[in-house]
């Protein structure tokens, strides 16, 4: 399959009172369309920093960066915000949900930014992805109102929502215990299984034994690289037929 | 008319919604705007209250303001801009001079008339309304009245308003035959003839008999060019002026704080009026020259032209205070939704944050702050305008009920619109700082807030 990212030697250095800090200090990785990555590494490592230079949040020293066909390390604020609001799906450790929403309006939100109107269609749409990720009774609970698997689920159905087509996850199971961490990981290793390329970041072991492919950080260099020869497999659960069919077409020609 | 400018408002207040209403885009920040705001109501409410106050006050001071300078203005008006009022004064009373039988012996004179006269034939002078006026007693059979003889020309109806009831008002014909015509106030007519149609009855003024050809509409009392003598017209007796000479001589006895007062005073008043308005201050200053013979000071030379000017001066004053006052509030108003947007920005960080990375430009964090900014104060706005219209409407009659006065009012469409706009503007300039800010966030910080 095609590498859908490719990053080549992507430096970032942060100047802290004149200190440097090299987060990540030369990075070469390409990561093919529909693999599943987990990003480990001690603390401080650089996983964070690379995952959001990944997710476009940030601008490498140095360095080249392409998503799909585009050359994303070139682009200003306005293109890498068009770029993560069409391409990308972010899950957070802490499901980062906006608290005066509902579950529905949460998950609307990507759709907001893509400047298209949003209409009774879109609407069923995000109501399709909180049946997806079950909460279809919950559609117009607040956050504050919902577990924290369940804001995750209301995470993983937002970055669901403009049909991304890699989805980021900064510690996704961080906060949660380790049955709804396995909750949690099945969702994302369903969505992987339709075709949905992730790279997640994560420092505990048995999580990333869910992901194919593993690669191991240290002091911002890559240390290591494998398949995943050990690999968790979930129920492949029915729920979610009819999601792949169903999506969104907003894909645009060229990735 | 008071809801005509409220409509007019509130249609301006659509018409800058409607634009972001129909902006999808627009709409959403409005909702999401109005959510926020709901969610904190009393912060909101407070943050605005400022704004409220600010435009609420001018709103309330405009609509006084703008009553009492329009009524000053009407009474000025009245009196004639072109007009230029000359009158006799009772000099003050000289205590040597003070005597029992002395006849006071002051004022215009038939010479000052003439020369007066002279201003007319060149032209600068279009017109001059003589007027000798005298308290006298008016009998009809049985019936007595107290009031005031006028003793004037048919031009005094070109330079007052005078509603005729019935019959006519003074001709130049009755000068010219000399005749014994009156005609009547209202509240002469009603005292003297209570029960008839006084048009062709007769009235006694002093030892004459004279014919009743017209009565006239009760006139409101006119203030001295906005000033606290109002003259009450209703108890006058218009007759030509010469005919008045011939009855009642020079000098006119009357009875005075319990003893008789004996004055001769030519003419009481004589009201100028000037062919153009440019030229009525420097006739003023002529007509005082003439004057400036007297030996005494028993003349008054008063320019309505000038008080007028001073009354626009001082409204213009008015304006200037009221800008500042607004301005002042507004600014104060301002800050505070500064300030509160400041705090918003920061307590919402992570929002912003979140919002950046599932794809808001920056210019989406500006627009939905700077719509939440101007959703407050133009609220505030509105609420200003409608709570200075509610005081509009309570003050006056509370005010009737509590001092017998009615301060007068007048609700213009200009400082309504103005309040809006400005309180759009507030929101706008006071909100852009905190929403670049926002913008500005780098969003893996805001991210990380907390
Ligand atoms: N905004 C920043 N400014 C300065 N230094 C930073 C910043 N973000 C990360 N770093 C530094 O970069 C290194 C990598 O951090 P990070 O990517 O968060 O590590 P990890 O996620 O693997 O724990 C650390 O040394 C951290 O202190
Ligand atoms: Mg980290």
């Amino acid at each position: 399959m095609a590498d859908i990212v490719r990053i080549t030697d992507l430096v970032k250095i942060y100047y802290l009172e004149s200190v440097e800090v090299q987060a990540l200090r030369g990075i070469t990785l390409s990561v093919e369309e529909g693999d599943f990555v987990a990003l480990m590494g001690p603390s401080g490592s650089g996983k964070s920093t690379l995952l959001n230079q990944l997710g476009c949040l940030d601008r490498p020293t140095s360095g080249q960066y392409f998503l799909g066909d585009e050359d994303v390390s070139e682009m200003d604020d306005d293109q890498l915000s068009e770029i993560r609001s069409k391409y990308l799906g972010f899950i957070f450790q802490s499901y980062n949900l906006l608290p005066q929403y509902t579950v529905v309006e949460n998950i609307e939100i990507p759709l907001l930014y893509q400047g298209i109107k949003l209409n009774a269609q879109t609407r069923e749409w995000c109501i399709h992805l909180a049946h997806i990720v079950g909460l279809g009774d919950r559609l117009d609970h607040r956050p504050m109102q919902l577990s924290g698997g369940q804001q995750q689920r209301v995470a993983i159905a937002r970055a669901l929502v403009n049909n991304p087509h890699v989805i980021l996850a900064d510690e996704p199971t961080g906060n949660l215990d380790s049955r709804t961490s396995d909750e949690i990981m099945e969702r994302l290793q369903q969505l992987n299984d339709m075709g949905k390329t992730i790279i997640m970041v994560t420092h505990e072991n048995d999580i990333a034994s869910w992901a194919k492919r593993i690669i191991r950080m240290r002091d911002g260099r890559i240390e290591s690289d494998e398949r995943n020869l050990h690999r968790t497999i979930g129920n492949k659960l029915v729920k979610m037929d009819g999601f792949a069919g169903n999506g969104f077409a907003l894909r645009p020609a060229g990735l | 008319m008071y809801l005509l400018y409220i409509l007019v408002g509130i249609l301006l207040l659509g018409a800058a919604i409607g634009p972001v209403l129909y902006w999808d885009k627009g709409r959403r920040s409005l909702v999401l705007a109005i959510r926020s705001l709901w969610l904190h109501k009393m912060r909101a409410f407070l943050s605005v209250l400022g704004i409220i106050i600010g435009t609420g006050a001018v709103i309330t001071l405009m609509a006084f303001g703008e009553g009492s300078m329009q009524e000053a203005l009407n009474d000025i008006r009245k009196l004639g801009a072109t007009n230029i009022i000359v009158r006799s004064r009772k000099p003050p009373e000289n205590s040597a001079t003070a005597g029992r039988s002395r006849v006071a012996v002051y004022g215009l004179t038939q010479d000052d008339y003439d020369h007066f006269a002279v201003l007319q034939q060149g032209g600068t002078i279009t017109r001059m309304v003589p007027m000798r006026i005298f308290p006298q007693e008016m009998r009809r059979l049985h019936l007595m009245w107290t009031g005031r003889a006028v003793g004037t020309t048919a031009a005094y109806a070109e330079i007052n308003d005078l509603p005729l009831a019935l019959g006519r008002f003074l001709r130049p014909e009755d000068e010219e035959n000399h005749d014994n015509v009156a005609v009547l106030g209202a509240r002469v007519a009603q005292g003297l003839f209570p029960f008839e149609n006084p048009l062709g009855k007769t009235l006694k003024l002093g030892q004459s008999e004279w014919v009743v050809v017209g009565v006239l509409k009760s006139r409101t009392a006119v203030g001295d060019a906005g000033g606290s003598i109002a003259e009450d017209y209703n108890n006058d007796v218009y007759i030509p002026l010469t005919t008045c000479n011939e009855h009642f001589g020079s000098i006119i006895t009357y009875r005075q704080a319990g003893s008789y007062q004996r004055e001769q005073v030519a003419l009481s008043q004589v009201t100028l009026t000037v062919s153009d308005i440019d030229k009525v201050r420097s006739t003023g200053e002529l007509i005082k020259q003439i004057l400036s013979r007297h030996y005494k000071d028993d003349w008054e030379v008063s320019v309505p032209l000038d008080k007028l000017e001073h009354a626009e001066r001082e409204q213009l004053r008015f304006l200037v205070l009221l800008f500042v006052i607004g301005g002042i509030s507004l600014l104060v108003g301002g800050i505070g939704i500064m300030n509160i947007m400041l705090a918003t920005v920061t307590e919402r960080t992570r929002e912003i944050g979140i919002r950046r990375a599932l794809g808001a430009k920056r210019r989406d964090i500006i627009w939905q702050f700077l719509i939440e900014a101007v959703a407050q104060t133009s609220l505030g706005g509105v609420l200003g305008i409608l709570g200075g219209l509610c005081l509009v409407f309570i003050v006056p009659p509370v005010a009737e009920w509590l001092w017998n006065y009615t301060p007068p009012t007048r609700v213009t469409a200009l400082p309504i619109i103005l309040a809006l706009i400005v309180a759009v503007g507030t929101g706008i300039v006071f909100g852009l700082y905190p929403a670049y800010r926002a913008a500005m966030l780098d969003p893996i910080e805001a991210l990380r807030h907390e």
